[in-house]
């Protein structure tokens, strides 16, 4: 395995893609979540005990035979339907050989020419610009056992001693979903992929975790010269398809290398070899794998062992009925309703907030904006102090709708809403029994304010003179006071109000 | 409807214990179940008899690879146990069985006729195996095959070859040739074969029982050792067509383990097997299946078989199959190409032999040098031609192509039923041929299985019955029918067996000479 990439004479990236178009293309792979295996009923459960969730059929033992999991093929019509795809109304498994220690069988019960949805496509935004990837099929496969490498340094087959194998992964249901060679850049292979996990989230198929691996992407990329004004594109150059991206970054990451990497090599005059190429994350680089004059042939026929799957357009119309809102849909529907924008909408995903704060204004919450705000800021924080989810914390978003109300009708500060919080996540009660309890009622008794008022400009009467000579800003001590007086009880705008007033300049 | 009658049938006065001159090895399946379910016999000691004759003969004919004594007397002892309690008995409860060592089984070794498989015991039962546990069969134990079914004489199985009993220096057909030599040697009633090819008709045609080979997907394969998914079919081998009824109709059936298993009703097998009428059918003989190249005695005998069919008011009509010349080489490109992929798993990784794990090889070498070691020239043989056969820029030459004419061949059956109910033609073209004749000539050993094959490339049921001799050694007759109409091999085969019985005065196994 060569990984002696010239690191140092690579062409720059904004160089690159000056002078080459890339053309990337994206296989993604993903665990669905079943409750058990494609072609038996083992469990799935992430992390157990390795060989614990193993049976004769995912073992490969001598004389088993696979059934097909009725519901991974639900899933997989479920997907194929977001993405726009034709669901084949009758397609086949087949046999993908080759040996390999991890794969109990020597084969791969995978789809090839009959996948079993066709022909779709996702749209993707990048910067405000929808960019439409065409979904060449999405086909259903077994995944493989894991190898574990022992011996040598840091996991990897060579220099190892031995290999232990784990088949609990074995025969867990996958779906493969392949574009079209739609994809130009770097940024917008990223966002299809965080689209696709967003959209696959929203199905309840997969729970989409990169860093466990039940979404694995491989990324194909070549470069060809950008055409001078007015002349036809450029033949697709030879590709390199890289393996196992496993978080957004290294998607960005591994195409952009990939890129200054083929341009610096075609600047030389050299060819770009079809092989598969390894993403090395604290590298940043990849390296060469295996390549096409080595591939396997993987002598594909139909799977003996299965019958052809045949499903009915009425099925397919009854998934179609199922289908939940989809994310695009969704974050339409979120900018019309609420007047979000794009970005809030991002940053509300990323918090992991968006369900609570769509939760929280159907709970009545005062508007939008307040509850984006408090979910966003104040209660994603505390969530990620204290090493839990938002949604795991012990605020529901009815106590979050019913502060925001308290806030918007002057009952409570921000700075009162943050102790009702703390209340409720303290199991104090809903957020009326912390105000009581914890006696935070905004003081909104116009006398006991305007003799605490009174009070602050007997105190300091040259800051009195001050403001009523007009120098406005010279109010705040006084403010300060009058909060102190009444423990931070009354809302800062309101006390600037009366002192003005009082001093009878408002 | 199903097919499980609650008592057996009811046989001829001549297989009663009595008249067996008190050998209850030489009694039916049905006349055992009948005097075990009568008190006339335990079950016990019908499996003492048949292990005392395994004990006798076995040394000799070589047809059992393991044989589960203990096990077996266990059983045995619960089914008179069940019986003293008064409980209902199935129809083969205390019939001693011999099981072809392809099908997993708890609690014994299953070596599939190879070396890679030394030793291995499976951790769980083929449905077929279940559901022979669940009648009360009882299991003496493994018997010989060629390896990973691939063979017409036995002669493939690296623990040596089974002789046939009717000519100990001949083969007793294979690759089911330990259950047909079990079975013609009265070490059992009773023996399960698959059938991929012609497994299970050409030992029992040249060993003179009764095989059945069912529809595709009527018994289930789960446990199975696969050799070519899309043809292998486990079926019965009995001495009388009564006797292998009672074992279809207790392994067939529907199985939620087997994708390829069909959930339709099993047909009245047994039923059919007790008619012994076929005035009015149509029985077609295919041409292409009865031409040049056959041995006279062979041809004798079914010309004969034909004859009596007419007798008993059967219509004869010539049928023609053209495509069946192509069944041959269309078996040897798809039987290969799916074993090729079956076998990949007998990788020394998880199971079974593992050779050459030195410390300093890798995983690919230990895999080479397990394979190596651990198949058989023929099993290599067919790996190797699959491998071909199904690679990139090949495949539409070989693999498609021989699927097209599957389709072909299924085809001409669906033509010749719309004339014929059954179809008929010699099991086999020749009687058993000495051993190591043919070990080095795999074509000439192919064609023992010219007339078998069609059916397993279009999945339809076929039976082989003995009908005569030839220079003393038995010949076949082979029965086919439509999918799912197994019940017509019963039908046309307990009527032809009854004449030619009464004919002959004695049933043709009699004339097998003294082991």
């Amino acid at each position: 395995m060569s990984t002696a990439a010239p690191t140092s004479a690579l062409a720059s990236y904004d160089d690159a893609i000056a002078r080459y178009e890339p053309v990337i293309g994206l296989e993604t792979h993903v665990e669905l979540g079943t409750a058990s295996k494609m072609f038996c009923g083992c469990a799935t459960a992430f992390g157990a005990e390795p060989n614990t969730q193993v049976c004769p059929v995912c073992l490969g033992l001598p004389g088993s035979l696979p059934v097909v999991n009725e519901a991974a093929v639900r899933f997989a019509v479920l997907i194929g339907l977001a993405l726009h795809c034709d669901i084949a109304s009758w397609c086949r498994f087949a046999r993908k050989n080759y040996f390999y220690p991890d794969m109990p069988k020597n084969f791969q019960i995978s789809q090839y020419d009959e996948p079993l949805c066709t022909d779709g496509y996702l749209d993707v935004e990048v910067d405000g610009e929808i960019h439409r990837v065409g979904i060449t099929r999405v086909h259903m496969e077994e995944d493989t056992g894991k190898s574990l490498h022992v011996g040598g340094s840091t996991g990897r087959i060579h220099g190892a001693t031995h290999s232990l194998v784990d088949y609990n992964r074995a025969g867990i249901p996958l779906v493969e979903i392949v574009t079209e060679p739609d994809v130009r850049s770097p940024e917008v292979a990223r966002a299809y992929v965080d689209e696709l996990r967003e959209l696959i989230r929203a199905l309840g198929v997969s729970d989409v975790r990169m860093e466990q691996g039940s979404l694995r992407c491989d990324a194909n990329v070549s470069l060809r010269l950008r055409p001078a004004p007015g002349e036809p594109d450029a033949p697709f150059g030879t590709r390199s398809e890289t393996k196992n991206l496993n978080s957004l970054r290294s998607v960005e990451r591994a195409v952009r290398y990939e890129i200054t990497r083929q341009a610096t090599r075609l600047d030389d005059g050299e060819r770009i070899v079809q092989e598969t190429r390894h993403f090395d994350e604290n590298a940043g680089r990849t390296s060469s794998g295996r390549s096409k004059e080595e591939a396997t042939d993987y002598r594909y026929f139909p799977e003996p062992d299965l019958a052809p799957l045949a499903l009915s357009a009425e099925y397919v119309q009854t998934q179609r009925a199922s289908l939940p809102e989809l994310p695009a849909a969704r974050r339409t529907r979120l900018i019309a309703d609420h007047g979000y924008t794009v970005r809030d909408l991002v940053d509300l995903r990323n918090a992991g907030v968006l369900d609570l704060v769509e939760q929280t204004i159907a709970a009545g919450a005062a508007n939008p904006v307040a509850a984006r705000k408090w979910w966003l800021n104040e209660l994603a924080r505390r969530a990620a102090d204290s090493g839990v989810t938002p949604a795991d914390l012990a605020i529901t978003p009815a106590d979050v709708a019913r502060i925001t109300v308290l806030i918007a009708g002057g009952e409570l500060t921000d700075a009162l809403a943050r102790k009702v919080i703390d209340g409720v996540l303290a199991g104090e009660g809903t957020p009326d029994e912390v105000v009581t309890g914890r006696g935070l009622a905004v003081v909104a008794d116009d006398g006991a304010l305007t003799a605490a008022v009174d009070a602050a400009i007997a105190g300091a009467p040259a800051i009195a003179d001050k403001v009523r000579g007009g120098k406005l800003n010279a109010v705040g001590p006084l403010v300060g006071a009058v909060m102190k007086a009444t423990k931070g009880q009354a809302d800062a705008a309101t006390i600037r109000g009366l002192l003005l007033e009082r001093l009878g300049v408002s | 409807m199903t097919d499980h009658p609650t008592s057996p049938v009811s046989q001829p006065a001549s297989t009663s214990v009595g008249a067996a001159g008190g050998d209850v090895t030489r009694l039916t399946a049905a006349a055992t179940a009948a005097a075990i379910a009568a008190g006339e016999l335990s079950a016990v000691e019908a499996t003492q008899a048949a292990l005392e004759r395994i004990a006798k003969v076995d040394d000799t004919i070589h047809a059992f690879l393991h044989v589960d004594g203990e096990g077996a007397l266990a059983a045995a002892r619960r089914v008179d146990q069940r019986r003293a309690a008064g409980e209902a008995l199935g129809p083969l409860a205390g019939v001693p069985l011999a099981l072809k060592d392809v099908l997993a089984t708890r609690g014994m070794p299953t070596t599939c006729g190879s070396r890679i498989l030394e030793g291995w015991q499976a951790p769980y039962d083929a449905t077929v195996v279940t559901r022979l546990r669940a009648a009360d069969v009882v299991l003496l134990g493994k018997v010989n095959m060629d390896e990973f079914a691939m063979g017409s004489s036995t002669e493939n199985s690296a623990y040596g070859p089974t002789r046939n009993p009717w000519d100990t220096t001949r083969i007793p057909g294979g690759s089911s040739g330990g259950s047909a030599a079990a079975v013609a040697a009265f070490e059992a009633p009773l023996a399960i074969g698959t059938d991929t090819g012609g497994s299970i008709r050409q030992p029992a045609a040249v060993c003179g029982l009764v095989g059945v080979k069912p529809t595709y997907g009527a018994v289930s394969r789960y446990g199975l050792v696969a050799f070519s998914s899309s043809l292998d079919q486990a079926g019965p081998l009995a001495r009388t067509v009564g006797d292998a009824a009672l074992l279809h109709a207790a392994i067939a059936g529907h199985d939620a383990l087997d994708s390829t298993s069909v959930d339709v009703p099993v047909p009245p097998v047994v039923a059919a097997a007790a008619r012994r009428d076929v005035r009015g059918m149509r029985v077609g003989v295919v041409r292409e299946l009865s031409g040049d190249g056959y041995d006279p005695g062979v041809r004798a005998a079914f010309t004969a078989a034909v004859e009596t069919l007419t007798e008993l008011g059967a219509e004869i009509v010539e049928v023609s199959c053209p495509h069946f010349t192509y069944a041959m080489p269309a078996y040897y490109l798809i039987a290969p190409s799916e074993c090729s992929s079956n076998l990949a798993r007998f990788d020394a990784m998880r199971f079974g032999l593992r050779l050459g794990d030195d410390g300093q090889a890798g995983a690919e070498e230990v895999m080479s040098r397990t394979r190596e070691a651990g198949f058989g020239p023929e099993v290599k043989r067919r790996i190797i031609l699959g491998t071909y056969a199904l690679s990139s820029g090949y495949y539409d030459a070989y693999y498609g192509q021989a699927q097209k004419v599957r389709t072909l061949i299924s085809r001409d059956f669906a033509a010749a039923y719309e004339q014929v109910d059954v179809l008929i033609s010699p099991t086999t073209p020749t009687p058993a041929f000495p051993i190591g004749a043919k070990v080095d000539d795999p074509v000439a050993m192919y064609l023992s299985d010219l007339c078998t094959i069609p059916s397993n490339l279009a999945g339809g049921p076929a039976m082989s019955l003995p009908v005569g001799l030839a220079d003393g050694l038995p010949v076949g007759l082979q029965i086919m029918a439509p999918t799912f109409a197994d019940d017509r091999l019963y039908r046309v085969g307990g009527a032809l067996e009854a004449a030619l019985d009464d004919r002959r005065g004695h049933p043709l196994l009699d004339e097998a000479p003294a082991l």
